[in-house]
C-alpha cells in the first residue's frame, strides 16, 4: 500500500481538526461491570449549589460528548448546575496553580499527575468517597492509588478518574514478515526484531527530541526496562547507576534501527509517520489506531486492521514498564459546596455514567477502577487489550521516589530524554550523559 | 427673571473670580502632570510592575504552587553551574548575530531592487511583506512541515523529483543542522521589516545627489558607497536595533519547531526560560533567565544606537 505525500498532510490536518469524527462503538451496556452491593454513599447537597469543573481537553471526541451528556444527566438528577470548561492540556498546570493560590474559582479541578501532592493542603480529603468507590468498583488500580493518596497513607486527596498509556503499537503483517507472531518480551529480541524490521523496510520509530509524552515513555521504558531509575525510595538522585549506563547502551543500538529524523520528532511524529506507512513499529496511546479507524478513507482503515498493540517488553523488570498519565479530581477546600462537588465526582465515577464514556474512548483513557476492565468492549475489540490494564502498574513519574513536583520539573525539562539523546547520537559517552543528567535532576530534587 | 430681559441686556458683567478648582486647572504644571497621569499609569501597571515582578521572582525560589521566599542570588548562582543555561546563552546571541546579519544584507539587497522602477511596484512591494504579516505562530507551523524528516517539501522535491539524493534530509535531527535551520526561518521572517524600512529610508534620499554624482562621474559602488549608506544610517541604526530586539528576544519560531531540542542545543534564553518557569514550574529559576536577557539587550541595544548611529542626527540637528 502507498500512501502519498499529500494524503498524509491530508490526514494530518483531519487529526489536528478530529472534530467531525462520528462517535464509534454502540453505546457500551453497563451490565458487564461487577458491583459490589454497598451501602449508598449520600451528600447532603447544600442549597442552591452549583459547580463549576475545569478539566484537560479531549483528543478524541466522544471524551468531551460523553463527559458533557454525563454532567447534564447530573444536572437533571440534581438540579445542580455544572459548568464544565475543558483546557489545553499545557494550560491545566499554570490554572490549577492559580486556583490554589488565589483560592478561587473552579471548584473541581481534574488536573494530572503530581498535582494532588503538590495542593495538599489546599484540597478536600476524599477518603470517604474514594473508599466508598474502591468497595463498590473492585478496588483502585495500583497506579490510581499512588497518585490519588498522600504518599504512603490510606489518606485519599484526589479522585483518579483515568490514565492515559502507551504500548508497542504495530503492523501485525510487517511484524510477521520479520518473523514473529508477537513483540518479544526480552531486550535481545526486541532489538533482533526492529533490526529484522529496519532489513524488510518497515524499520520502527521512537521520538527522543522534545515530545513530552512520547520522548518521555520512551526513555523511562528504557530506563525501567532496565531496572534503572531516576530516584530511589527515599527520593535521592540514584541516576547515575551502572543500569542506566546499560540502557543508554542499548538505547544506541535500538537508534541505529530507527527510521531517520525520530530526534526531531514532536508528539505526532510517530502518528503521521506510522499513518503513512513509514515505519512499522512505535510507542504510542490509542489515538493513532483511533484516527485510522474512523478516518473516512479506506486505505486508513486497512492500516487499522493490520494495527496491533501489546504492552511494552518487561525487558529486565517484572512487570511490565509502562506508566500512564493519570488524571486526577481535586475538590478544593475554598469551594462553598463541597458535598455537591464531591456527589458529582461519585455520579461521575457510577457505571451507569462512567462506563459509556470509557468505552467510547476506546482506551484513550484507562479505568482508575478495576471493575471496569470487565467491560466488554475491551475484549470484543482484542486490540484494546493492553490498554484495560494501563492503571496496573507500579510505574509512575520519578520512579521510585514519592511523588513530589520534582519529578514534573525533571519530565518538563526533559533531562532524561536528553540524557538518552545526547548518547544515542554519539555526542555524548553513556558515562558523561548519565552524571550530568544527575546533575540536572538534583537541580530539581534538592528544592523540593 | 423672564427671558427677554436676559436676550436683551447688554450689561457689562464683571469676570467672576475662578474657584480655586478653577485657578487649580490654569496651572499649566498641574495640566501637565494630569494629562501625563494615564500613560504614566499605564506604563507603571502594564511595564514597571511586570519588570519589577520579573527581578523579584529571580531573587526567590517561587514554584508554581508555593510563594517562594527571598534566597538572594541563589537561582544565578546555579545558572552559573549550568551548562544548559551557558549553551542557551550562547546559541542566543550566535542567533542573534548569524539572522540579523543575514536580515540585513537580504533585505538591504530587496529595497535596493524595489527601489527601481518595476511594473506592478506596488502589489510586488505587499507581497514583500507577507512573510511578515503572517502571524509567526502559523508561519513556524509552515517551517516545521518543511524541515519535517519524512514530509518535508525540500526532501521530496530533491529526492522524489530530482533525484539527486536517495535519502530525505533530518533537518532538526542533529544539533547543528537544527540550528542553521531555525537561523534561515527566523532571517525569511524577518527580510521584509528590514526591506520595507530601508526601502522607505531610501525614497527620502534626494535624486538629485545621484545627479550629481552622475556628472561627476561616480561609479554604481561609490554612489552606493558615498550616498545610499550614510544617508541611510539614522534609519539604519533604528531598524537594527529593533531587529536585535526581536531576534534576540526570538521564542515562537524555536518553541514551535523544535523545543528546544534534540537536547537542548536549539533552547533561546527565552524559551529556556518559560520550559523552566511554567511546565517545569520552577518560576523562580525562569525568572532568572529572563532576567539574564536584560544586560545583554541593553548592550545590544547601546551598540546598534551609539555604535551605528553615532550621527548628529540623534540630538536633532544636521550632518556635518
Amino acid at each position: 500500500m502507498s500512501i502519498s505525500r499529500r494524503d498524509t498532510l491530508a490526514l494530518a490536518s483531519a487529526s489536528v481538526a478530529a472534530a467531525s469524527i462520528p462517535m464509534i462503538g454502540a453505546r457500551a451496556a453497563v451490565a458487564d461491570v461487577p458491583i459490589a452491593n454497598v451501602k449508598p454513599l449520600e451528600y447532603k447537597l447544600e442549597k442552591g449549589a452549583e459547580l463549576r469543573v475545569l478539566r484537560p481537553a479531549k483528543f478524541i471526541d466522544p471524551d468531551e460528548v460523553f463527559w458533557r451528556e454525563n454532567s447534564k444527566k447530573y444536572t437533571e438528577a440534581t438540579g445542580v448546575p455544572v459548568r464544565v470548561d475543558f483546557l489545553s492540556w499545557e494550560d491545566i498546570r499554570p490554572q490549577t496553580a492559580v486556583v490554589a493560590n488565589t483560592g478561587a474559582g473552579p471548584d473541581i479541578v481534574i488536573g494530572f499527575s503530581s498535582d494532588p501532592q503538590i495542593y495538599a493542603t489546599k484540597i478536600a480529603d476524599m477518603t470517604d468517597l474514594a473508599d466508598y468507590l474502591g468497595a463498590k468498583y473492585g478496588g483502585w488500580q495500583e497506579l490510581a492509588v499512588l497518585y490519588g493518596t498522600k504518599w504512603k497513607t490510606k489518606e485519599w486527596i484526589s479522585i483518579p478518574i483515568g490514565g492515559g498509556t502507551g504500548p508497542v503499537v504495530y503492523r501485525q503483517s510487517w511484524v510477521k514478515e520479520a518473523g514473529y507472531d508477537k513483540i518479544p518480551d526480552d531486550h535481545a529480541g526486541f532489538l533482533t526484531l526492529c533490526q529484522k524490521l529496519q532489513q524488510i523496510g518497515h524499520p520502527c520509530g521512537f521520538s527522543l527530541g522534545h515530545a513530552l509524552g512520547d520522548a518521555n515513555g520512551f526513555a523511562q521504558w528504557l530506563l525501567w526496562s532496565h531496572n534503572a531509575m531516576l530516584v530511589d525510595e527515599k527520593g535521592h538522585v540514584a541516576l547515575d547507576s551502572k543500569e542506566t549506563i546499560a540502557a543508554l547502551k542499548y538505547a544506541t543500538e535500538l537508534q541505529k534501527t530507527m527510521v531517520s529524523g525520530t530526534l526531531s520528532w514532536n508528539d505526532s511524529g510517530n502518528n503521521k509517520a506510522y499513518a503513512a506507512g513509514d515505519i512499522g513499529l512505535t510507542f504510542n496511546g490509542v489515538s493513532i489506531y483511533y484516527v485510522l479507524k474512523s478516518s473516512p478513507d479506506p486505505k486508513l482503515n486497512q492500516i487499522a486492521v493490520d494495527t496491533q498493540h501489546q504492552a511494552l517488553p518487561k525487558g529486565l523488570a517484572a512487570r511490565s514498564p509502562m506508566s500512564a498519565t493519570p488524571m486526577n479530581a481535586m475538590v478544593f477546600k475554598h469551594t462553598k459546596y463541597p458535598n455537591a462537588a464531591k456527589d458529582y465526582l461519585r455520579f461521575m465515577m457510577e457505571a451507569d455514567q462512567y462506563g459509556p464514556w470509557l468505552s467510547n474512548c476506546i482506551g484513550y483513557w484507562s479505568n482508575s477502577l478495576k471493575a471496569y476492565s470487565q467491560m466488554k468492549f475491551w475484549s470484543e475489540d482484542p486490540k484494546l487489550i493492553p490498554y484495560a490494564s494501563g492503571m496496573d502498574t507500579p510505574y509512575y513519574d520519578g520512579f521510585k521516589g514519592p511523588v513530589t513536583p520534582a519529578s514534573s520539573a525533571v519530565t518538563a525539562n526533559y533531562t532524561v530524554v536528553d540524557m538518552f539523546a545526547s548518547v544515542v547520537t554519539g555526542n555524548a559517552t553513556p558515562e558523561q550523559a548519565a552524571k550530568r543528567a544527575a546533575q540536572q535532576a538534583e537541580r530539581y530534587y534538592k528544592t523540593s | 427673571m423672564d427671558a427677554t430681559t436676559a436676550e436683551t441686556s447688554l450689561q457689562w458683567v464683571p469676570r467672576r473670580q475662578h474657584s480655586w478648582l478653577g485657578r487649580l486647572f490654569d496651572s499649566k504644571p498641574f495640566l501637565v502632570t494630569l494629562c501625563m497621569l494615564p500613560t504614566a499609569g499605564l506604563l507603571l501597571i502594564f511595564l514597571t510592575y511586570p519588570l519589577g515582578l520579573g527581578l523579584w521572582l529571580s531573587l526567590t525560589d517561587t514554584t508554581i504552587g508555593q510563594p517562594g521566599v527571598y534566597i538572594g542570588l541563589e537561582n544565578f548562582e546555579s545558572l552559573f553551574d549550568d551548562p544548559v543555561f551557558w549553551n542557551a546563552v550562547w546559541y542566543t546571541v550566535f542567533y542573534t548575530a548569524i539572522a540579523t546579519a543575514g536580515k540585513f544584507l537580504l533585505g538591504l539587497w530587496l529595497a535596493l531592487l524595489l527601489n527601481h522602477h518595476l511594473p506592478f511596484k506596488a502589489f510586488i512591494r505587499a507581497i514583500v511583506l507577507l512573510p511578515w504579516i503572517v502571524p509567526t505562530v502559523l508561519s513556524s507551523i509552515a517551517w516545521w512541515w518543511i524541515y519535517d524528516p519524512q514530509f518535508s517539501i525540500i526532501s521530496y522535491v530533491v529526492v522524489n523529483v530530482l533525484h539527486l539524493r536517495d535519502h530525505y534530509f533530518d533537518f532538526l535531527g542533529s544539533p547543528w543542522p537544527a540550528r542553521w535551520s531555525l537561523i534561515v526561518a527566523n532571517i525569511w521572517r524577518g527580510i521584509p521589516f528590514v526591506a520595507i524600512t530601508l526601502l522607505a529610508g531610501l525614497q527620502t534620499i534626494s535624486p538629485s545627489l545621484y545627479e550629481a554624482a552622475l556628472l561627476d562621474g561616480a561609479t554604481g559602488w561609490q554612489k552606493f558607497r558615498r550616498i545610499t549608506v550614510p544617508l541611510l544610517m539614522p534609519i539604519l541604526s533604528v531598524a537594527l536595533t529593533l531587529s536585535v530586539l526581536f531576534t534576540f528576544s526570538d521564542f515562537q519560531l524555536v518553541y514551535a519547531i523544535t523545543r528546544g531540542g534534540p537536547f537542548n542545543s536549539t533552547h533561546l534564553m527565552a524559551t529556556l526560560a518559560f520550559q523552566r518557569a511554567i511546565p517545569g514550574s520552577q518560576l523562580g529559576e525562569g525568572a532568572a533567565i529572563a532576567v539574564s536577557m536584560i544586560p545583554f539587550l541593553l548592550v545590544a541595544t547601546l551598540v546598534c544606537f551609539f555604535g551605528v548611529g553615532r550621527r548628529k542626527w540623534q540630538q536633532g540637528s544636521d550632518n556635518d
